[in-house]
């Protein structure tokens, strides 16, 4: 069959097909029921998709013109796109996710967590024991304006703790979303180089966080340092240690492939890493909440405020062992 | 031909093509995002800046949803972010299905590790060290970036006296003629009438200067024309 006599024969399925497409780019998502007056109905499209792909084949195989295979090609594949390209109902699955998919995913990745939790807990646990002890050491991690900042935040005198009088509780819990987060991001996407980047930020935040700590359960500051940081300590120090397992995962995939190509398993770990992200964002967010309105309060007793935070810690660990085991996967 | 496009298959037992985007128009897109974004969150910063503190953390805020979400969201929802947009460029999954949030958001999350250790070094030396184009956050997330198949304008063959040929051709022998055709109007006459004296056999009685106008008879006789 000559080109000429196929295209007469066909332009008006193509033709129709297109203003479809056209017509569904630009319809709003809520109007679907709404009838055309002329043309392809919804229901009729996957038929004529399947037509335009054989013609797009028949096309190809008679070598037509590259003109006449571009346009069907370029046809066929917006139709590939309306057809596989169907979403919707995602927000439906954030609850079912916190409450069973985010803590068995964590209990399913127990081994990575682990390390996470040794690289990050072990500098911190290991500085706060010895900063007491040699405050001195401080100045190896903190500047010296950055320490008159904390001096500033924990003295026993501020009636908000852990902010300036200036600061606005807002402010400041737009701060640490947008600094905790970002270190959570951080740790996360630079675990894809071998998770060197995870180790890294791990280690770095570990050893900072200890060294504050440490530095601050000295003379006079422990009461206003500690009853700051309780409150929100379970959810933040917990999340940084997920975003380091997710990146510990995607680290893990590169360096040990198993029996798949690299590029094959880093997608493959990529898909629970970002689902572990998720989860750390949004303790993240939780832990900004309690940081810029919970913990900053005098009007309560540091007895009650520790309370509040091994409450906390409780919960997370009781969250990450025992929820969404109850339920078929 | 070109080793810029993929074929992918589709569940129809067809293969579509895709044409992959390189690092130039992928940088300027985000040059162009990069302004985008600059421009939204100065805006705010000005409405904001009249609730001072309160405002603050508004900024704060908004420069953190912007600077994570803007190309995730995007990417979620149009296929592609403005800038993209206006290069005409589209990011897919491998098999040339349209984005969801998951992989939008792992390719965008992974822009903190392509970044490193300054202005996209890591994500350009990937890109150029592989067939597709891709940077690490396209690794992990299974994407590629491609030109959005737009309505090109098609080059008609001109119309002109069929001519038969003395002899059968070969497909590529006509492919080759059909696509002389087409192009012959963007030539100079002389450029044309150059190339059409390489198929000597076809030309044969053909008057002088008149070798490219025989070319397109024969395009129009291959065409099916009357």
């Amino acid at each position: 069959m000559k080109q000429i006599v196929f295209e007469q024969l066909h332009e008006a399925e193509w033709e129709a097909f297109e203003r479809w497409l056209e017509r569904d780019g630009k319809k709003s998502r809520n109007s679907q029921q709404a009838v055309p007056a002329v043309g392809l109905r919804d229901q009729e499209i996957p038929r004529a998709y399947r037509r335009i792909c054989q013609l797009l084949a028949l096309a190809r195989d008679r070598q037509y013109s590259p003109d006449l295979i571009d346009r069907l090609n370029r046809i066929a594949l917006r139709g590939h796109h309306m057809l596989y390209g169907a979403r919707g109902g995602q927000s439906a699955r954030v609850l079912s996710f916190l409450a069973v998919g985010f803590p068995r995913l964590v209990r399913v990745e127990w081994r990575l967590v682990a390390a996470a939790a040794a690289l990050f807990a072990g500098p911190l646990l290991l500085l706060l024991a010895v900063l007491p002890l040699f405050p001195d050491f401080i100045h190896y991690f903190v500047d010296p304006a950055g320490l008159a900042r904390f001096r500033e935040v924990y003295d026993p005198a501020n009636p908000r703790l852990g902010m300036r009088q200036s600061d606005d509780n807002v402010m400041m819990f737009a701060f640490y979303i947008w600094n905790n987060v970002k270190i959570g991001f951080q740790t996360f996407a630079t675990g894809v180089l071998l998770g060197i980047g995870s180790i890294f930020y791990l280690l770095y935040n570990g050893s900072q966080i200890g060294a504050v700590a440490g530095h601050f359960s000295g003379a006079g500051f422990s009461e206003p340092f500690w009853s700051f940081v309780s409150g929100h300590s379970a959810m933040e120090l917990s999340a940084i240690v997920l975003s380091g397992a997710a990146g510990l995962k995607l680290g893990s995939a590169v360096i040990a492939p198993g029996a798949r190509s690299r590029k094959a398993a880093l997608v493959q770990a990529a898909r629970p890493a970002v689902r572990l992200m998720y989860g750390a964002a949004a303790m993240f967010l939780i832990a900004a909440f309690i940081e810029g309105f919970w913990s900053p309060l005098t009007a309560f007793p540091a007895s009650v405020k520790y309370a509040v935070g091994c409450v906390m810690w409780a919960f997370v660990f009781a969250y990450f062992v025992f929820s969404g085991r109850g339920r078929a996967a | 031909m070109l080793d810029t496009s993929r074929r992918i298959a589709t569940p129809e037992g067809i293969e579509l093509t895709l044409r992959l985007a390189g690092p130039v128009p992928r940088g300027l897109a985000w040059a162009i995002d990069l302004l985008l974004r600059g421009v939204l969150l100065a805006i705010i910063a000005l409405t904001a800046a009249a609730l001072r503190q309160f405002g603050t953390g508004i900024i704060l805020l908004s420069a953190f949803l912007i600077e994570w979400l803007y190309p995730a969201w995007f990417e979620a929802t149009w296929g592609s972010t403005p800038g993209k947009r206006a290069f005409g460029l589209i990011v897919l999954n491998d098999d040339g299905t349209p984005l969801r949030w998951s992989a939008s958001l792992t390719r965008n999350l992974l822009r903190a590790v392509d970044f490193l250790p300054a202005m996209y070094f890591a994500g350009f030396v990937t890109m150029v060290m592989n067939r597709d184009f891709k940077r690490l956050g396209d690794f992990a997330a299974n994407t590629l970036v491609v030109y959005r198949e737009e309505k090109l304008d098609t080059l008609a063959i001109p119309v002109a006296e069929p001519q038969a040929p003395g002899f059968a051709l070969s497909i590529a022998e006509q492919r080759a003629i059909i696509d002389f055709a087409a192009r012959s109007t963007g030539l100079t006459p002389e450029r044309a009438e150059e190339l059409a004296q390489i198929p000597r056999a076809l030309i044969d009685g053909a008057p002088a200067g008149a070798a490219a106008a025989r070319l397109v008879g024969v395009a129009n006789h291959l065409l099916g024309r009357q």
